[in-house]
């Protein structure tokens, strides 16, 4: 497929159509709304289920069953939306569900307002609901990484039957590139455990369910999901390292803000500083081990992030004190400006050389 | 000798998890029964609720959902736009359905979705222990409710086979009572009617259940059958409240 | 009249009574012995079953099987 100009949403829409999703569920909410719009208008054109629910809510509960029957099936939403899927997302680990979740990311907390903000990565990497699970999570920052991320999310989520998050934010789902979209694959489901109705044939009924009273029997789900999680963890490991072997100060941002980080490492090449970037793609699993490859002598680390510091913390358990660490964040929607980052490498490099 | 009565194929052999003469086994015989006198046991996939039922996977034959709590509309939703040509139904009780579910449930009907609800109602919330329901009787007391559901403190209980039949997209709903034997046959009946709807593709369907709680009621099971008789259907009234 | 059979699957009778209640002929009361669970199980006490399947429509548990001569 040739290259194509589109905003993020758009991209994240036909690929999850050319991966094959039968199904969307969702509920309007600004910064994702041209997604659900997509989907509304492209979705029926390949025969696929387009539903707008009533809530968030029971959007999630409508992915949970259409995963339990054998559906390839996406939602989509933003911040507080995704606070309300939770409820869903915890099932659907639970009753080990495979499904693509799309946050695009808005300003917090509460209904905040419609402009980028990095403020949900806690909630999209940790498990946004109750009990001990993670959330494999992708962040793209670029329109065709939006595409990419899709359709591996979807193989993902298939293979280890477990809901698969990709977070953006206002700004990338807004934001037009050029994108070369996967071809259209049909989705031939291989799912035995899928309770679809087929019990006569199948000699033995499916059941789809989140609750397992015995001790043993939800300490053994319990010990499965973590065993899951782990796998992914070693498989699915993404990042980008630029500079990072000589530097003297890392960069780590994920998203959005990586693009700005960019900018601060030319900025720096050209006075003279020796500034490298780690970016996060997976957020779980954080990419630990690229902070192994940074300079023995690097002075310090400086998380960037559209937020009040919450990748910081996966940023410090993963360098676990060899370097100090060090943060600079915007809320409410202010962008990251490369200027005020370089001169807050400055001062902690104290000044320029 | 002739068979006249035994136990349905679309129940597995499972022992009830339900206290002694609690009617929900009544209702889910009556819902095995027509699934596999209407020849849709075998593309039958059912849902079940958070409640005294959420165990019911354990004993329809069927493939089977739980879902979160008052979400089986929607469950059912996405099992039916995956699965047009299979039947789905949903069983419910008053605390799932007719509280935490009401969004679900409404909209469910408002689409049309060419499901059928069970909804159980006994006035009560059984599995937790016996709490206050929307369908709680003024004065009956509840462990929530320990003097007694006080209209001025909480309103007056909600009518959910009413309020669903002046939706459009509901085409079948009916209230029924299992409390003797003549009322199961005509429950049976609500629930086959509710059943051919979805088979027919009219649209949603709904049988209301009333039902008892010997446990949390505080009766044996068959004085609970007289007190269901005495005051629950004097509040609901039985009867057909549309058929398309 | 028709003569009826009665088979009870008494390990699942939670000895509710229901089919005692309603049974038109009084041919079920509770038994003696408690099953494994500590249930007193409905037994068959006469032999005036006329196999109505009242009792069977009623049992929550579904554990009477009705026949008929």
């Amino acid at each position: 497929m040739a290259k194509k100009l589109m905003k993020g949403n758009e991209a994240i829409a036909q690929a999850a159509i050319n991966a094959g999703a039968t199904h969307f569920f969702g509920y309007p909410i600004t910064p994702q709304s041209e997604l659900i719009e997509f989907m509304a208008r492209e979705m029926p054109k390949v025969g696929a289920c387009f539903l707008q629910a009533e809530s968030e809510v029971a959007a999630s509960y409508m992915v949970y069953g259409a995963a339990g029957a054998g559906a390839r099936v996406i939602t989509s939403t933003s911040s507080p939306g995704l606070a309300l899927k939770q409820e869903g997302l915890t099932y659907m680990v639970s009753a080990e569900l495979p499904a693509v979740i799309v946050n695009i990311s808005r300003g917090g907390p509460g209904l905040g307002n419609i402009l980028p903000q990095q403020g949900d990565y806690f909630m999209c990497t940790r498990g946004g609901g109750n009990g001990d699970y993670y959330h494999p999570c992708f962040a793209p920052a670029s329109v065709q990484e939006c595409a990419d991320l899709i359709v591996e999310a979807f193989d993902i989520a298939d293979e280890y039957r477990m809901p698969v998050l990709v977070l953006g934010d206002g700004m990338i789902g807004q934001m037009m590139e050029p994108v070369e979209i996967p071809e259209y694959k049909k989705y031939v489901p291989n799912k035995p455990w899928a309770a679809d109705g087929n019990h006569i044939a199948r000699g033995v009924h499916n059941r789809i369910n989140a609750m397992d009273l015995a001790a043993d029997v939800l300490e053994a789900k319990n010990n499965k999901i973590q065993a899951k999680l782990k796998e992914i963890s070693e498989k699915y490991v993404k990042y980008e390292s630029i500079d990072v072997e000589d530097a003297d100060l890392v960069l780590v941002a994920y998203g959005t803000p990586s693009r700005a980080c960019k900018n601060v490492l030319k900025k720096a090449k050209e006075e003279g500083l020796k500034v490298g970037l780690i970016r996060p793609i997976s957020l779980y699993p954080f990419p630990k081990v690229a902070f192994d490859k940074i300079n023995p002598k690097c002075k310090a680390i400086l998380a960037v992030e559209q937020s009040c510091g919450q990748m910081i913390e996966d940023v410090r358990l993963s360098v676990l004190g060899k370097y100090p660490v060090e943060f600079f964040g915007r809320t409410g929607g202010n962008p990251i400006i490369p200027e005020q980052v370089f001169e807050k490498v400055k001062n902690i490099l104290g000044g320029t050389k | 000798m002739a068979v006249v009565y035994k136990k349905s194929i679309a129940l597995t052999d499972a022992p009830l998890t339900y206290c002694p003469g609690c009617t929900h086994g009544i209702i889910h015989k009556l819902v095995a029964e027509n699934l596999v006198e209407l020849g849709v046991y075998d593309k039958a996939i059912g849902v079940g609720p958070v409640g005294c039922s959420a165990l019911c996977d354990f004993f329809f034959a069927c493939d089977m959902y739980i879902a979160g709590h008052g979400r089986a509309p929607a469950v059912a939703t996405g099992i039916k736009r995956t699965h047009p040509d299979k039947f789905v139904f949903t069983y419910q009780g008053d605390g799932d359905l007719a509280s935490i579910g009401t969004a679900e449930i409404v909209h469910a009907a408002h689409r049309g979705e060419k499901i059928s609800t069970i909804f159980v109602n006994n006035a009560i919330y059984g599995m937790t222990g016996g709490q206050m329901a929307p369908t709680t009787l003024v004065g009956q007391k509840a462990t929530t409710a320990p003097y007694g559901r006080s209209e001025e403190h909480c309103g007056k209980p909600i009518r959910i086979a009413e309020m669903i039949a002046t939706i459009e997209g509901a085409k079948f709903v009916e209230r029924v009572s299992v409390n003797n034997p003549a009322n199961v046959r005509k429950a049976k009946k609500a629930i086959r009617r509710a059943f051919e709807l979805q088979l027919e593709g009219k649209g949603f369907g709904l049988v209301e259940v009333l039902s008892t709680c010997p446990t949390n009621w505080g009766y044996s099971a068959v004085n609970a059958l007289k007190w269901l008789e005495e005051n629950l259907i004097p509040y609901y009234p039985l009867g057909n409240y549309k058929d398309y | 009249m028709a003569k009826g059979k009665l088979t009870i699957d008494s390990e699942k009778c939670k000895g509710c009574e229901l089919c005692v209640n309603f049974c038109p002929k009084k041919t079920l009361e509770l038994g003696k012995e408690t099953n494994t669970k500590g249930y007193f199980p409905v037994t068959v006490v006469n032999d005036e079953c006329i196999a109505c399947g009242t009792c069977a429509i009623m049992c929550p548990d579904s554990i009477i099987t009705v026949e008929k001569e």
